[in-house]
C-alpha cells in the first residue's frame, strides 16, 4: 500500500531552489533510505513530509505531497505531525525528566490518566530498546543519559504519540558504533509497525537498513530503486559514482 | 476548545506586542493635547526663543530660552566630564583590567547606575554644593557646575557599559592581526579597536547625554533654580526638566502656566526621541 | 623600541585613574550614607509616622506607600511586558512592524522621567479622572518600567535553544503549548531578574510620582488605590529641600533606607542571574 505520494515537488528558500521536480512514492512498512552528498536537498525533502519547513519564513513549495491520498497541506498540522514523527540528527532531549520527555506528546494531546501514561512510556521505551537501562531512572533529567541513550529516548518519545511514519534525519551522526548498531536494530524492528524514511550520509548504513534507496543530487531525485539494485547495478552513472566514493 | 483558548491567547499576545507603540503614541498625543494650548498665549517662536520665563506674572511671559540654555549648559558640562572619563573607564574595563577586577568594576558601575537620582541629588546637596561654594568663593554653591559634575556621574554608567559592549564585540581577529604586526596593546587599542568600535561608542555617548538631558531630581536639588540666562557656569540655572517638576505643583489645571509646562514637556520628548532614535541607528549600524 | 611601551604605560595609567575617578566616589557615597544614616535606623524610625512637621518621628507611611506603588507598577507591567516579549521572541517576523515596536521600546526607555509624570497627570489624573492616587502613580510607573521588563524577558526567551521548539512542534504540540510548557519555564530566571530590576527602578523614581500620587504629608495610611500616598523618594526630596531644619540624621536615615531597598533588589537580581547562568541544564 502506498503511504506517501509526492508529485512534482519543488522547494525554494527565498531564491534558492533547494528541491527540484521530485516524484516518488513511499510504501507502507518499508524503510526508504535517502542518500546523497551534503546540500543535495535530502533533509529539506524529509522536513517537508511533516511540514517542519513551514517554520522557515522564506520557504515556498509547489507540487503535492499526499499522505494516504490526502494532501498534507489540508490536514490539521498538529495531527499530521503526530502521524509523521521525526528523530533528529543530534540527540535532543527536552529539558525534562526521562519520563516527562516520553510522555510529552501524549500530555499535549490532553492525556492525563497516570496509568495510561505509565503504560505507554514503558511500551515505547521497550520498543526503542531503552527500557532496561532507564527503568529506575525515569525521574532523572534526560540530560544525564549518554548520547546513544538520549537518541533512543528521542525515538521512544516519537513513538509515544502513535505515528504511522517515522522520519529519521541522520540519526546516528553523533553516535558511537555500538549506539549506532542499537539504533539500526531498533529501526529494523520498527518497520513491522511503521513506515520509515531514513536520511543518511552513511552509504553503508543505507545499504544495511533500507528496503529501497533514493539518491539525491543537487536537489534532484536521480534514482529510486531496491537497495540491492542501487548498490550493485544502479541505473544512473552518477548514483554509481557517489556510492563508490568518486565524490562525497 | 483548546484551539479556541489558544486563539484568544495569541490575539492577546499580538495586542501586547503592539502596546509599546501604543504607549509612545499616547504619550505624544497627551503632551500635545495639553501643550499645544499654550499657542493661544504665545507663538512657537516666542516660546522657544523668548528670554523671560515669568509664568505667573500677569500677563505671563513664556519664553523658555533661559531654560534651554540652562539645560544646554549643564549637559555640555556633564558631557565634557563624562565622555573622556567614561570612555577611558570602558577601555580600562574591556582591555586592561585583570579578569577578577573586571567583575568587581562592572558591579561597581551597575551599583552607580542603580542609585536613585534623588539620593544622588541629596548627596550632591550636602557635599558637592558647599565644596563648590567654598572653592570658588561664591554666594551659593547651587550652580551649573555642581549640576554638571553630579550629572556626569549619572551619565557615566550608561556610557561605560555600552562603550564596553562595543569594544567587546570588536572581532578578535582585528586585535590579533595588530599584535601579529608588532603593535603594543595600547597602540592596538588606540589605532584599531577604538575606531572599530566607534559607532557603538558614539551611541553610548548619545544615550549618556540623553540620560543627562532627561534628569530631573538631581538637577532640581543642586543647580539653584534661577530661570535666567546664565553668564557663566558658576551661577544658578534652571533646566527644562527642573522647571516642570518644580512648578507643576503650583500650576492650576487648565491655566496657561499648566499648558506652558506641558509645552516644555513636548520639547523634552522631541529631544529625547531624536537622541534615542539616532543612538539606536548607530547601534544597529554596528551590529550589521 | 622603548617609546611605544612608555606611551602604553602612561596611557594605561590614565585609564586606571579615570576608572578610579568613577569607582571611588561611588564607594564614598555608599559609605557616607551608611555611616551617617545607620545611626538613625531603629525600629521606631521604621514604624513611626513623621512628627513635628517631619523633623522627628519615622518614615513608615513612606515605606508603605513605596511598597504599594511598586507592587501596583509590577502588576501592570509584568503581564503586558511578558506577553509583549513573547510576541517579539516567538511570533514576530523581520518586518517593518517589528522594527517599529523595537523602536518604540527604545523610545519608552529614553523618555525623561518627568515627562512620564506629565503623561500620568494628563492621562490618569485628569483625563480618566483617577485623581492623584496610588492607581495613577502605579500605572505611570508601570509604563515607565515596561521597557526593562520587555527587554529582559525577551533576552531570556531568546536564550532558550531553538531546537527545543522544533522538537516540541514535531511531536504535534501547538505553538502556544510549546511556549507554555517548554520556553517559558526555562526563561523564568531571566524574567525574574528583569522584574526585580524593574521593581528597583520603580522604587527609586521621584519625578513620575510628583504629580500623580505623592503626598507631602499623610499620617494615616492609604485605604484604597484611589488615595494618595507618601513615598520614600519624594519624602527624601521634601525633607531635603522643602522643610527647613530637619535633623541631618533623619535625612541620611531616609536616604539609607531608600538606597538599601534599591540596592538590595538589584543585588537579588544579579544573584539570580549569576546562579542560573551556572545551573543551566543544557
Amino acid at each position: 500500500m502506498v503511504k506517501f505520494e509526492i508529485h512534482d515537488l519543488n522547494i525554494w528558500f527565498g531564491s534558492v531552489h533547494a528541491v527540484k521536480e521530485v516524484n516518488v512514492e513511499i510504501q507502507s512498512n518499508e524503510i526508504l533510505s535517502i542518500i546523497g552528498p551534503s546540500n543535495s536537498g535530502k533533509t529539506t525533502f524529509l522536513r517537508t513530509l511533516n511540514r517542519l519547513n513551514d517554520l522557515n519564513t522564506s520557504y515556498k513549495m509547489t507540487g503535492a505531497v499526499e499522505l494516504e491520498r490526502e494532501n498534507i497541506c489540508g490536514i490539521d498540522i498538529e495531527i499530521l505531525r503526530r502521524k509523521v514523527g521525526m528523530v533528529f540528527a543530534l540527540p535532543l532531549p527536552l529539558p525534562l525528566s526521562v519520563f516527562d520527555n516520553v510522555a510529552y506528546g501524549l500530555r499535549m494531546q490532553g492525556e492525563r490518566r497516570k496509568k495510561r501514561l505509565e503504560e505507554k512510556v514503558e511500551e515505547v521505551l521497550q520498543r526503542a530498546y531503552l527500557w532496561e537501562e532507564v527503568k529506575d531512572r525515569l525521574s532523572e533529567s534526560a540530560f544525564k543519559l549518554s548520547g546513544g541513550q538520549q537518541q533512543r529516548l528521542c525515538i521512544a518519545r516519537t513513538l509515544a504519540v502513535e505515528p504511522d511514519v517515522v522520519l529519521f534525519d541522520e540519526p546516528c551522526s553523533g553516535l558511537d558504533p555500538i549506539s549506532t548498531a542499537k539504533v539500526e536494530e531498533a529501526m529494523l524492528k520498527l518497520k513491522q509497525k511503521y513506515t520509515i524514511v531514513l536520511v543518511t550520509n552513511n552509504v553503508k548504513q543505507a545499504a544495511r537498513v533500507g528496503d529501497r534507496t533514493a539518491f539525491f543530487l543537487n536537489g534532484e531525485l536521480i534514482e529510486t530503486n531496491g537497495t540491492d539494485k542501487i548498490f550493485t547495478a544502479p541505473d544512473d552513472k552518477r548514483t554509481n559514482d557517489y556510492i563508490i566514493g568518486k565524490f562525497g | 476548545m483548546r484551539k479556541f483558548k489558544e486563539f484568544i491567547i495569541e490575539k492577546l499576545i499580538l495586542f501586547c506586542g503592539l502596546a509599546s507603540i501604543l504607549f509612545v503614541v499616547l504619550i505624544f498625543l497627551f503632551l500635545l493635547k495639553e501643550g499645544l494650548a499654550v499657542l493661544k498665549t504665545v507663538s512657537p517662536f516666542g516660546f522657544l526663543s523668548g528670554k523671560s520665563w515669568y509664568p505667573i506674572s500677569d500677563p505671563p511671559q513664556l519664553g523658555i530660552l533661559p531654560l534651554i540654555l540652562g539645560s544646554l549648559m549643564v549637559t555640555a558640562g556633564a558631557a565634557l566630564i563624562s565622555i573622556p572619563i567614561g570612555v577611558a573607564c570602558a577601555v580600562y574595563i574591556a582591555e586592561v583590567a585583570p579578569a577578577k577586577t573586571k567583575e568587581i568594576l562592572k558591579a561597581g558601575i551597575e551599583l552607580l547606575a542603580a542609585i536613585p537620582s534623588v539620593v544622588l541629588g541629596f548627596i550632591g546637596m550636602v557635599t558637592l554644593v558647599p565644596l563648590i561654594k567654598n572653592l570658588f568663593h561664591l554666594p551659593t554653591g547651587l550652580t551649573a557646575l555642581s549640576g554638571s559634575i553630579m550629572l556626569a556621574f549619572m551619565a557615566m554608567p550608561t556610557i561605560v557599559s555600552i562603550a564596553e559592549d562595543a569594544l567587546y564585540s570588536v572581532p578578535k581577529s582585528y586585535k590579533e592581526g595588530a599584535f601579529a604586526l608588532g603593535a603594543t596593546h595600547w597602540e592596538t587599542i588606540w589605532r584599531v579597536m577604538l575606531p572599530a568600535a566607534s559607532s557603538g561608542i558614539l551611541a553610548a555617548v548619545m544615550l549618556g547625554i540623553g540620560r543627562v538631558i532627561g534628569e530631573t531630581m538631581a538637577v532640581m536639588m543642586i543647580t539653584g533654580n534661577a530661570a535666567v540666562i546664565p553668564n557663566s557656569i558658576l551661577v544658578p540655572v534652571r533646566t527644562l526638566t527642573a522647571t516642570i517638576a518644580a512648578e507643576m505643583g503650583e500650576a492650576v489645571v487648565g491655566s496657561e502656566h499648566f499648558f506652558a509646562l506641558f509645552a516644555v514637556g513636548i520639547v523634552l520628548f522631541i529631544i529625547s526621541f531624536f537622541i534615542n532614535v539616532t543612538a539606536d541607528l548607530f547601534l544597529h549600524k554596528r551590529q550589521s | 623600541m622603548k617609546r611605544p611601551h612608555r606611551t602604553q604605560k602612561i596611557a594605561f595609567l590614565f585609564l586606571f585613574l579615570a576608572t578610579l575617578l568613577i569607582i571611588v566616589p561611588v564607594g564614598l557615597i555608599v559609605v557616607v550614607i551608611i555611616w551617617k544614616g545607620l545611626p538613625a535606623i531603629n525600629w521606631q524610625f521604621l514604624s513611626d509616622i513623621p512628627r513635628q512637621g517631619m523633623r522627628a518621628g519615622g518614615i513608615f507611611p513612606a515605606i508603605i506607600g513605596t511598597i504599594y506603588l511598586v507592587t501596583g507598577a509590577i502588576v501592570f507591567a509584568l503581564p503586558i511586558g511578558l506577553l509583549s516579549a513573547i510576541y517579539l521572541s516567538e511570533y514576530s517576523n523581520d518586518n517593518l512592524l517589528t522594527r517599529l515596536i523595537k523602536l518604540s521600546i527604545v523610545n519608552l526607555a529614553g523618555v525623561p522621567s518627568v515627562v512620564y509624570g506629565l503623561f500620568g497627570l494628563a492621562l490618569f489624573v485628569v483625563f480618566f479622572k483617577f485623581g492623584a492616587s496610588i492607581l495613577s502613580g502605579s500605572l505611570t510607573l508601570g509604563i515607565m518600567i515596561l521597557p526593562i521588563i520587555i527587554t529582559a524577558s525577551r533576552e531570556a526567551l531568546e536564550s532558550v535553544p531553538y531546537s527545543f521548539r522544533e522538537v516540541s512542534l514535531s511531536l504535534g504540540a501547538s505553538k502556544w503549548q510549546t511556549i507554555r510548557h517548554i520556553v517559558l519555564p526555562n526563561a523564568i530566571p531571566g524574567i525574574l531578574t528583569g522584574t526585580i530590576l524593574g521593581l528597583g527602578r520603580a522604587a527609586g523614581e521621584t519625578a513620575p510620582i510628583l504629580f500623580t500620587v505623592a503626598a507631602f504629608y499623610l499620617p494615616q495610611l492609604p485605604k484604597s488605590i484611589f488615595d494618595q500616598a507618601m513615598a520614600l523618594p519624594y519624602h527624601l526630596y521634601v525633607i531635603s529641600t522643602q522643610v527647613p531644619n530637619v535633623d541631618e540624621k533623619i535625612r541620611y536615615g531616609t536616604a539609607f533606607v531608600l538606597l538599601t531597598l534599591v540596592l538590595f533588589m538589584n543585588l537579588v537580581a544579579i544573584i539570580i542571574r549569576y546562579k542560573f547562568r551556572k545551573k543551566k541544564k543544557w
